[in-house]
C-alpha cells in the first residue's frame, strides 16, 4: 500500500517539494501514457478497438516535455540542486527532451512518418527480423536516442526505476518484534561465534 | 573552527539558507586512539594501505546490506532532500545537504563499483578516495545525527543515516575512529554501561534514590538490582541513573511499577539501554552490546524485557534485538539460539516493550490515578525523538509512536500543545545531538543543528506560553539541557515524560494484598529485594 502510493502518486516527493513533484509527476505520467500509445507499433496484426481509446494519449507528450523543461529549469536555477548535479544529470534530461520533442514533432506537425513502416520494423524487432526503416531525420533521431537510452539504462541513474521497488525504507514490513529477521551472513556468524562469545560473556544457558 | 562561531538567530519563519561552501569544513571530532580502538577490534591508527582496506570494506558492505547498494544506485539527484536536514538549515554548508553528504560516499562508490564511474568518472561525478576525501568523510559523516528525516522526503526513501553508518564503519576499518563513540563503546561492552559505572556504584545510587523518594512521598518505592526471578527486566539508558533531568524519569518508572505491584529489576551486567554500536554502523559491536541484555534476561529468569526512555535504544530494541540476540518473538523452531530465550519470555506481552507502552496500557486499564493539577504550572509540548519517530512503533497501531507518548502526557497534565506540524511526528527535527554527536568537541554543529527545533519551540512559546519540553530520549534531554540556554530558553524546561507522570501520580500507601487484580499474569510475586 505504502509502495503503491509511492509509485503512483510520488507521495514522499509531494511532501517534500511541490514544484519538483509537479514537474516530475507530469513527466512520468506523460511518459507512461505515451509509452502505452507506442504499444500500437509493437502489436502484431490489426489493432484492436481499445487502441482508439489511447489515441488522445498523444497529448501526453506535452505534459512530458513540460515536465522535463521544468525539471531542467530547476536543476539550473536552484542553487542547491545545481550543486549536487553531475554532467550526466543534465545529459539525461537533454536526452529525454530530444526524444520527447522529436516524437512530438512527428506526431503534431506535417512531418508524419510512415507509421506502417515503423510498425513493420518494430514488430520485426521483437522477432529479431530487421525490416526497413523510414528515413525521416526526426524519426531517426528519435529512435536512435531511444536506443542510446536503452543501452545506458542498466549503468545509469535510470536504475531508480527498479530501485524504488527495492528500497528497504519503503517496502519492509514493520514486524520486527513478532518475527526474527536474520540474514544468512549474520546467522552463519552467530553459529560460528557462539563458542567464542560463550567464553567472553560467561555462560549462556 | 573551535569556539568562534555565531549561534544562529531564530528566524520567525524557517527559511532555506543560501549556501555557504565550507563553513563547516574542519577536522571533525576528536579522533580515537589506540587504547579505545583495539578493544573494539579496529586498527589503532590509520593503516598504511588504507585505500585498499577502505575499498574492500565498501565492497563488503555493499554486498552485505541491500539498503546501502540500493540507496547508492537509486538517487536521481532530484534535490527534494536538500532542504530537509537540520544541519544544513542551521549551518548552510552545502555538504550538509543529505544528498551531498551521500555523494561523498557515492562518488567513491561510483568510481570503484559502477561501470559508468570506472570509465567516465567525470561524467557521473565519480571520485577517487584520496586524503582530502577521507578527511571530508570524517568531518561530514560526523555532522549527521542519523536522524533519517531526509529519508522521509526522498522519493526513493534513501536513508542518509544508513550511508553515514557505512562510512563510519569504513573509517573504523582503516583505523580512524571517533573518540567519543569508541571510548563509550569500550565501557559498554566491558563494564555494561556507557558511563562505566560498576555494580557497587550503581547499587549505591539506587539506594540513595530509594531513600530520597521515601522521605519525599512516604512510600517505599524500590529500585531493585539483579533480582533473580523478577517479572520485568528494565533496560534504560545509564544517564537515567544520575543526571538531571534523566533521573526524574527513573523515579517515575519506579513509581509506576510500584503502583502496578509488579516485580521488576535492573541488571548491573546489562545496565545500558543505549547502544552506540548502531552509530558507528558495526553489526558486531551492536550485537555484543545486545547480547549482554540477552544474558541478563536469561540469568535473571525474567519473563518480560522493557526499555526506558531512550531514542536509539528503542530503535535497536524494537528493530534489531530480535535479530541480534533473540529478544522478541517468532523465531524459527530450529533456531536454538533465539528459542532458548523466546520460550522463557511471556508471549502475551510485546517483547521488548517500551516503558511508555507499559504506562499507557496501565492508564487505559485505569490502574493508575493521577492528580493532573500537579502539573498545572506547566504548559507542555512534546519533542518526537527521531529514532522513535522514524524507526519504531509503539502499541502496535499505526503511528502509535506519536499517539502513545502524547496520550500519556495528556493523561497527567492539563495544558498540552503541539509544535508546528511540519516539525513533529515523522517530520520531526532532530535535537541536533544524536547519532554519536553528543560530545563537546562537536558543540558548533550541535548548536547550529538545534536551530530548526528551537525555532519551532520559540513559536509555541510565543503563541501558547509553552514552558516545558518533554522528550523520551536520553540524548535529546542532554542535548537540550546544553543548547536551550544558547537560544534564550530555560535549560530546565526539558523533562522526561515520566517526570510528569511522577509528579501527578497518586501513590497508595504500602499495599496489602490487592486481590481484585485483573493482571494477566498471576505468578507468585516476590515483591522487591530482600
Ligand atoms: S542528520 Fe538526519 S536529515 Fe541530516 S543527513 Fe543525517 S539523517 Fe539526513
Ligand atoms: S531526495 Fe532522494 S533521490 Fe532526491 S536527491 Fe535526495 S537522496 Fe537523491
Amino acid at each position: 500500500m505504502r509502495m503503491a502510493r509511492e509509485v503512483v502518486l510520488f507521495e514522499s516527493l509531494f511532501k517534500s517539494n511541490k514544484w519538483t513533484w509537479l514537474f516530475g509527476w507530469l513527466f512520468h505520467v506523460g511518459l507512461l501514457l505515451v509509452l502505452i500509445r507506442h504499444a500500437r507499433y509493437f502489436w502484431p496484426g490489426d489493432l484492436p478497438e481499445i487502441f482508439l481509446l489511447v489515441q488522445p494519449f498523444k497529448y501526453a507528450a506535452f505534459a512530458m516535455v513540460i515536465g522535463l523543461i521544468g525539471l531542467m529549469g530547476r536543476r539550473i536555477a536552484v542553487e542547491r540542486i545545481r550543486y549536487i548535479s553531475a554532467p550526466s544529470d543534465y545529459l539525461m534530461l537533454i536526452l529525454m527532451l530530444v526524444i520527447g520533442i522529436s516524437g512530438a514533432v512527428m506526431t503534431f506537425t506535417s512531418n508524419h512518418t510512415d507509421v506502417i513502416m515503423v510498425k513493420q520494423f518494430a514488430s520485426g524487432l521483437l522477432t529479431f527480423d530487421w525490416a526497413n526503416l523510414p528515413t525521416e531525420v526526426h524519426f531517426l533521431v528519435h529512435i536512435f536516442m531511444v536506443f542510446v537510452l536503452m543501452a545506458i539504462f542498466p549503468i545509469s541513474k535510470l536504475l531508480h526505476v527498479p530501485g524504488v521497488f527495492f528500497s528497504p525504507t519503503r517496502n519492509q514490513v514493520d514486524d520486527a518484534r513478532k518475527k526474527r529477521h536474520i540474514s544468512p551472513w549474520a546467522l552463519r556468524q552467530e553459529k560460528e561465534q557462539e563458542v567464542r562469545l560463550n567464553e567472553t560473556l560467561g555462560k549462556d544457558e | 573552527m573551535a569556539d568562534d562561531f555565531e549561534v544562529p538567530k531564530l528566524p520567525t519563519y524557517l527559511e532555506i539558507p543560501k549556501m555557504n561552501e565550507g563553513v563547516m569544513a574542519g577536522d571533525g571530532p576528536f579522533k580515537s586512539v589506540e587504547e579505545f580502538q583495539t578493544p573494539l577490534g579496529f586498527p589503532g591508527a590509520k593503516v598504511d594501505n588504507w585505500q585498499e582496506v577502505a575499498i574492500n570494506k565498501m565492497g563488503e558492505l555493499k554486498s552485505k546490506y541491500r539498503s546501502v547498494q540500493v540507496f547508492l544506485d537509486a538517487c536521481v539527484k532530484c534535490g527534494a532532500c536538500t532542504d530537509k536536514c537540520h544541519y544544513f538549515l542551521g549551518s548552510s554548508d552545502p555538504k550538509n545537504m543529505p544528498v551531498a553528504r551521500q555523494d561523498l560516499f557515492r562518488s567513491v562508490y561510483r568510481r570503484h563499483f559502477t561501470f559508468a564511474g570506472k570509465y567516465f568518472p567525470k561524467l557521473v561525478g565519480a571520485k577517487e578516495l584520496d586524503d582530502a576525501m577521507l578527511d571530508d568523510w570524517y568531518n561530514y559523516f560526523h555532522q549527521c545525527s542519523q536522524c533519517r528525516r531526509c529519508s522521509v522526503f526522498c522519493p526513493y526513501g534513501i536513508d542518509t543515516a544508513e550511508i553515514s553508518m557505512a562510512a563510519r564503519e569504513v573509517l573504523d576499518a582503516v583505523g580512524i575512529g571517533q573518540k567519543y563513540c569508541n571510548q563509550i563503546l569500550g565501557k559498554a561492552i566491558t563494564i555494561g554501561n556507557n558511563l562505566g559505572l560498576p555494580e557497587p556504584a550503581l547499587r549505591d545510587t539506587l539506594l540513595d534514590l530509594e531513600e530520597e523518594i521515601e522521605e519525599e512521598t512516604g512510600v517505599a518505592v524500590k529500585y531493585p538490582l539483579d533480582q533473580k526471578g523478577a517479572e520485568i527486566l528494565l533496560i534504560t539508558p545509564s544517564a537515567d541513573f544520575f543526571a538531571e533531568p534523566h533521573i526524574d524519569g527513573l523515579i517515575g518508572y519506579g513509581k509506576v511499577f510500584h503502583q502496578d505491584g509488579v516485580s521488576w529489576t535492573m541488571s548491573s551486567y546489562a545496565s545500558e539501554g543505549a547502544n552506540f554500536g548502531m552509530f558507528i554502523g558495526s553489526y558486531d559491536i551492536m550485537r555484543k552490546a545486545a547480547l549482554r541484555i540477552r544474558k541478563a534476561a536469561l540469568d535473571l529468569e525474567v519473563s518480560r524485557v522493557m526499555v526506558g526512555e531512550c531514542g536509539h535504544a528503542w530503535r535497536v530494541a524494537y528493530s534489531f534485538w530480535n535479530t541480534l540476540s533473540g529478544v522478541g518473538a517468532g523465531a524459527d523452531i530450529s533456531d536454538e539460539h533465539a528459542m532458548k530465550l523466546q520460550n522463557q519470555l511471556d508471549s502475551r506481552y510485546p517483547q521488548p516493550q517500551h516503558i511508555i507502552e507499559y504506562t499507557h496500557d496501565l492508564i487505559q486499564r485505569n490502574k493508575l490515578k493521577f492528580d493532573k493539577s500537579a502539573n498545572d504550572d506547566r504548559t507542555v509540548t512534546f519533542h518526537d525523538s527521531c529514532n522513535v519517530a522514524r524507526a519504531t512503533n509503539m502499541g502496535g497501531i499505526p503511528n502509535g509512536q506519536f499517539i502513545l507518548p502524547r496520550e500519556v502526557i495528556k493523561a497527567v497534565c492539563n495544558n498540552y500543545v503541539d509544535m508546528e506540524r511540519s516539525t513533529i511526528m515523522e517530520s520531526t527535527f532532530c535535537c541536533g545531538g544524536g547519532g554519536g554527536l553528543l560530545t563537546d568537541d562537536l558543540m558548533e554543529i550541535r548548536i547550529k543543528g538545534a536551530m530548526p527545533r528551537m525555532q519551532a519551540l520559540k513559536e509555541v512559546e510565543k503563541t501558547d506560553a509553552v514552558d516545558t519540553l518533554v522528550a523520551i530520549c536520553a540524548i535529546c534531554k542532554s542535548q537540550f539541557s546544553k543548547v536551550l540556554p544558547k537560544f534564550d530558553f530555560d535549560p530546565y524546561m526539558i523533562v522526561s515524560a515520566h517526570q510528569l507522570v511522577s509528579e501527578a501520580i497518586i501513590m497508595d500507601k504500602p499495599q496489602t494484598d490487592d486481590s481484585e487484580a485483573e493482571m494477566p499474569i498471576e505468578e507468585t510475586i516476590t515483591e522487591t529485594v530482600e
